[in-house]
């Protein structure tokens, strides 16, 4: 992640907004304080441990009226969180690599009860061997959970998503539980420029959460998480698939009204020189920078390149990235993660659905990279546009999946 | 309100699984896969209620405070009802052999 000076210098866009100094975590730790949830249910792990430890300390000051659960494990954080949401609660909690992968049975439950838990992820790579630099296979192991999954690509977004992600859970047309990530220590820990809201702009965008059925509502009784027998789970998780289809269209709606109150408007996807260019890399999170620094130098060359980073990984926005990218002559497509024994690795999978499904035949070609928090450089993305040159004068790439920064025998 | 989720279209049932109103069991047979089911003496019978106070599923019918025999659509067999009856007048009898006869 290269940030540019022009980004440093640049006052905030709105008279609402206060300039700060801060890491990933603090700024997410920043955005909690001001969303104020009845009930934060989490347990410390690297290198998310900030977000709640700094979370921790505004309940201990009285800055926020939040119960805080010290649980004795990320299960049973994600179960207060389950109870709390379906109580009728704002709840959330913090947590990384095998915190979430501790979670995974109670994920689904939160997902299929429809509660709009907001759940503040670092990227970690899992164990074995044990490991806690950023990579994306914790996430990636929850895709199809049933959470929506949002990356961000530094300390600014991660803020701004902890806020929006409030929104788009607890949107009627959703009520689905948001997980939204930023890579480890490299956005968590890294200090930047970050333009904070002021709290009565972020309470007027929150607004108060009404839930429609809280199980405290003793005048109207209702049962959550009575046994469904096969004549009706089929329905329910149909419910699920459409709740996550309406989210494409929430997600950029939230994204357009947090613009309004910020000066930062996000979609699901977003763009840098992607219109005229050939050649395409498509990335998530804060490797996307190095990618647009590397690219823009690319330009200055002659080349015409451009970075699609996806801001959404789940509901993944199919439509809207084919049509991006129809008509380029190669795409690379950048994994942090692997997914063993598939065609290809997540990320990719969901770019080649894609553009089959809309009739494209581009070159494609996969990158895994920065595994275990193996630094991801900008000679790495230079060597990725070059290959991209070399696949589309060919027509066609092979290998299809290649290692960058892997040493070799 | 209620009404039978293997009736509803997946637009129309209440999302998350929830039941929005109490009591909905009674719309359906739960006691299909009952093994044994309770059989009372009705000569021996006192009346003494412990049954339909232990039963877990309400399933004991009574009128104006007689015992007037189960309701097979949800008990399940559990045989609490002859484990606790004082008089010893309810007997759990296989199912398969009542059906046999049927």
């Amino acid at each position: 992640m290269i940030a540019s000076p022009s980004r440093l210098e640049r006052k905030p866009a709105l008279a609402n907004q206060r300039l700060a100094s801060l890491s990933g975590s603090l700024a997410v730790a920043e955005a909690m304080r001001q969303t104020n949830p009845d009930v934060v249910a989490a347990y410390p792990i690297t290198p998310s441990t900030l977000m709640v430890e700094k979370f921790s300390e505004y309940v201990a000051n009285r800055l926020v009226d939040t119960e805080f659960v010290a649980v004795e494990s990320e299960h049973s954080a994600m179960s207060a969180c389950v109870g709390a949401s379906a109580a009728g609660g704002r709840a959330q909690t913090v947590t990384s690599s095998q915190g979430l992968a501790y979670m995974w049975e109670v994920l689904y439950v939160a997902a299929g009860l429809r509660l709009p838990i907001v759940l503040h992820c670092a990227n970690r790579a899992l164990s074995s061997p044990i490991n806690i630099h950023c990579d994306h296979s914790d996430t990636m192991g929850a895709r199809d959970s049933g959470w929506i999954q949002l990356y961000a690509e530094n300390p600014q977004e991660a803020y701004d998503n902890a806020l929006m992600a409030v929104r788009i859970a607890e949107h009627g047309d959703v009520l689905l539980p948001v997980l939204h990530t930023q890579d480890g220590f490299t956005v968590t820990h890294s200090l930047e420029r970050v333009e904070l809201l002021d709290d009565k702009t972020v309470a007027a965008f929150l607004g108060d959460y009404s839930p429609a059925h809280p199980v405290l509502d003793t005048r109207n009784p209702v049962t959550l998480g009575a046994i469904v027998m096969p004549d009706a789970l089929f329905e329910m998780k149909r419910q699920n698939a459409e709740a996550m289809h309406n989210a494409l269209r929430v997600i950029g709606e939230v994204g357009e009204e947090f613009g309004e109150i910020s000066g930062r408007h996000y979609g699901l996807l977003e763009k840098h020189m992607v219109d005229d260019a050939d050649l395409v890399v498509v990335v998530l999170g804060s490797t996307a920078g190095t990618a647009r620094t590397i690219a823009s130098q690319l330009r200055v060359a002659g080349m015409k390149v451009g970075v699609l980073r996806v801001r959404s990984f789940r509901p993944f926005p199919t439509q809207e990235l084919a049509e991006t990218l129809r008509g380029k002559a190669a795409v690379g497509v950048m994994d942090r993660a692997f997914s063993f024994g598939a065609a290809a690795n997540p990320l990719f999978a969901e770019v080649m659905s894609a553009l089959y499904l809309h009739g494209m035949n581009v070159p494609l070609i996969n990158y895994v990279y920065g595994i275990g928090g193996r630094d991801a450089t900008p000679g790495q993305l230079a060597s990725v546009y070059r290959d991209l040159a070399l696949a589309a004068s060919a027509g066609s790439a092979d290998p299809m999946v290649r290692y960058l920064g892997l040493r070799g025998p | 309100m209620n009404e039978r989720v293997d009736q509803a279209g997946w637009r129309s049932l209440p999302i998350g699984g929830a039941i929005l109103a109490p009591g909905n069991s009674a719309l359906y047979e739960t006691g299909s896969w009952r093994l044994k089911r309770p059989v009372v003496d009705m000569e021996k019978c006192t009346h003494c209620m412990l049954c339909w106070i232990f039963c877990p599923d309400s399933a004991v019918l009574v009128t104006r405070g007689r015992l007037q025999g189960f309701d097979l659509d949800h008990c399940k067999g559990c045989g609490i009802c002859a484990k606790e009856c004082p008089v010893r007048c309810i007997s759990m009898v296989e199912e398969a052999t009542v059906r046999e006869r049927a």
